[in-house]
């Protein structure tokens, strides 16, 4: 047996505990959750069945952690885990899933399929059958703090134009802040006009926040690929800057995994409760909106949708949040056929669009999203997550589809009375 | 071997057999999960474990709409044979009078012609269930050994017992000596196959829900 060979079959048995064990005697085959998924429904191929991406890690359970299946390894019986398995499951494993949950939610006999792949990526990522895209996105966000690469200097000039923009400063390294704001290396590349729209809002509303220069990077590759070391030394900064500011709670921004990452991952990675709250910007924003320091005026006249992320709504629990925020500003907003906690996942999550190699998947299952959108025919998508935003634009162009794709935190920015 | 020793043998020490299989097999799958534990969850919750996990145990038998209009024929086959297996299982009044022998107590019974048609019933949802099962993509694929074990343990009790009710091709004792065999290889095979889904499915979705409902979301 090669050595990571060995360190994949050992991180597998580390992921081996009475919920997975639950789960795997649980199964009876019914085929389910393939009709939950949408890389089943939109490519017909079966071996994409959410519970056969498991496949690795339910050999472990079985013949390491079942009398029976000892009984059967001791006469040879054992399927093994080897090589060849695990490049076969490679493409399984994380080009076709989002670990958007659907499956963990239609499961009949209650398996969180999604979280039992999340935790068979620990085994292929240590045997080093992790995609190119989601190893050199780590790598960068080790070494240089961001997948994408952005530094510092990037984020600073971003800021600049801001300020220049908006009169108003954007506070950065301030002590005893109620608030830090994390930001995905999109939002600083491609959406800066998010930082905008938060400085705006939190300005108008009073708000103490800042944002720290030591750590503002929100995203978690070492979360997608499924390696918690590294996930756990990303969270560990954020966990550092938080604590040296001595703010009160940190914002995940608009970005489904980076709050999944900080929000329900982080104590459980670093080992130990975090000393602030963790709330996603949407959280925030409904908060103040209950509070009475968010005064909106005027309403969007076309006919809005909500594009719920998967991160952030099935796996995250911020559901009614966006749905209250968007009624201040529209009195025209239709939800999708299957929305909220039941809603189809944009195809891009979960590092599939970190990796190359999944392009044309990606673009095929983005037929689900279509088909809900052609029931509802809205004249823009907002959604909260600047990953789904990127790759709805994406799906949507690929499919001669002429919708915009709007932040929920810059519409609403934009609505802020005067 | 005679018709009457084949019976007493099943009635007796095949049954002993059958039954420390049984409840040692369920006693050891159950222990070798549970002692397996699972580590705290450290983040701040949204909502409650408790109250979602076992909310799921009860919702999760209900689907939301999408997924019946998916997976109608899994759903309503699955339903029917499930309380078919419970109707003819605990409702039938010999099997009661049983029961009472083990367990002390006895309970109403369901009249014998209606548990003679939910046994046809059953049996018919379970071959629909194998047809579909050989014919569908998806479940053709996840297909294994093990799925026609089972099928064929779950159906064996119920095509022997309405044949036995019946007394169709020979005489009672053997016929119920055939039944009698036939819920004891079920119950010799149950706690190696995912037949342990009967118990484990609540400790499954208990988790289930626990996990999203730590998170505050329904599940």
């Amino acid at each position: 047996m090669s050595a990571s060979l060995e360190k994949g079959i050992n991180a597998l048995r580390e992921q081996v505990d009475s919920t997975v064990a639950t789960f795997f005697s649980s199964c009876v085959h019914c085929g389910m959750c393939a009709d939950a998924c949408l890389f089943y429904t939109e490519t017909g191929d079966a071996e994409r069945t959410p519970i056969n991406k498991t496949e690795p890690l339910r050999r472990i359970w079985k013949y390491e952690y079942t009398l029976f299946g000892r009984i059967l390894k001791l006469f040879g019986l054992a399927k093994p885990v080897d090589e060849k398995l695990l490049t076969d499951w490679e493409t399984l494993v994380y080009d076709s899933c989002t670990m958007c949950g659907r499956c963990s939610m239609v499961c009949p006999v209650g398996i969180d399929i999604a979280g039992v792949i999340r935790k068979t990526r620990e085994g292929m990522a240590a045997a080093g059958h992790a995609p190119k895209g989601l190893i050199g996105a780590t790598q960068r966000a080790i070494t240089i703090g961001s997948p994408m690469g952005v530094k510092l200097p990037a984020l600073q000039a971003q800021i600049r134009h801001v300020e220049e923009d908006l009169g108003v400063k954007v506070p950065v390294d301030v002590e005893g802040a109620d608030y830090m704001l994390l930001l995905s290396s999109m939002e600083i590349m491609n959406f800066p006009e998010f930082i905008g729209a938060v400085t705006r809002i939190f300005d108008k509303a009073g708000v103490s926040w800042t944002i720290s220069s030591e750590a503002f990077e929100a995203t978690n590759s070492g979360i997608q690929i499924g390696v918690s070391d590294l996930a756990a030394e990303l969270v560990q900064r954020v966990v550092d800057a938080a604590e040296k500011l001595k703010v009160k709670t940190v914002i995940s921004p608009e970005c489904g995994h980076a709050y999944f990452a900080i929000r329900w991952d982080g104590p459980n990675l670093v080992g130990k409760p975090f000393g602030f709250k963790v709330r996603h910007i949407l959280e925030v924003l409904d908060e103040l909106r209950r509070d009475g320091r968010l005064k909106t005026s005027g309403f969007e006249e076309q006919k809005l949708t909500y594009h719920d992320p998967c991160q952030i709504t099935r796996r995250g629990g911020v559901i009614d949040e966006p749905r209250n925020l968007i009624g201040m500003f529209s009195r025209n907003f239709v939800e999708m056929p299957e929305h909220g906690k039941m809603n189809w996942c944009c195809g891009a999550g979960g590092g599939v669009s970190s990796n190359e190699r999944a392009d044309d998947i990606r673009l095929k299952v983005f037929q689900r999203k279509k088909s809900q959108l052609d029931e509802i025919r809205p004249q823009a998508i907002i959604s909260a997550c600047s990953n789904c935003r990127i790759y709805l634009e994406d799906g949507l162009e690929e499919y001669n589809m002429e919708i915009p794709v709007l932040s929920l935190t810059e519409t609403l920015a934009e609505h802020l009375e005067d | 071997m005679t018709e009457i020793e084949f019976l007493s043998w099943v009635r007796g020490p095949g049954f002993q057999i059958a039954s420390i299989v049984l409840v040692a097999g369920i006693i050891i799958r159950i222990a070798e999960i549970l002692l397996l534990g699972r580590a705290a969850n450290l983040a701040e919750p949204k909502g409650s474990e408790m109250g979602n996990g076992i909310r799921t145990i009860f919702t999760r038998s209900i689907p939301d709409a999408g997924t019946f209009r998916k997976s109608s024929f899994t759903l309503v086959a699955g339903y029917i044979f499930h309380i078919g297996l419970f109707v003819t299982i605990f409702l039938f009044a010999p099997h009661i009078l049983m029961f009472k022998d083990v367990v002390g107590f006895g309970w109403s019974s369901v009249p014998t012609p209606i548990v003679d048609a939910v046994t046809v019933v059953s049996i018919i949802a379970l071959l629909a269930v194998l047809v579909h099962r050989l014919t569908n993509k998806v479940l053709r694929f996840l297909n294994n050994f093990e799925d026609l074990l089972v099928w064929f343990v779950t159906i064996a009790p119920l095509v022997t017992g309405y044949i036995a009710f019946h007394r169709i091709g020979y005489t009672a004792p053997a016929l119920i000596g055939i039944h009698i065999l036939s819920v004891e290889f079920l119950m010799v095979v149950f706690p190696f196959t995912k037949l342990m889904h009967a118990f484990t499915i609540f400790i499954a979705r208990w988790y289930n829900g626990a996990i999203s409902g730590f998170r505050g979301v329904e599940s």
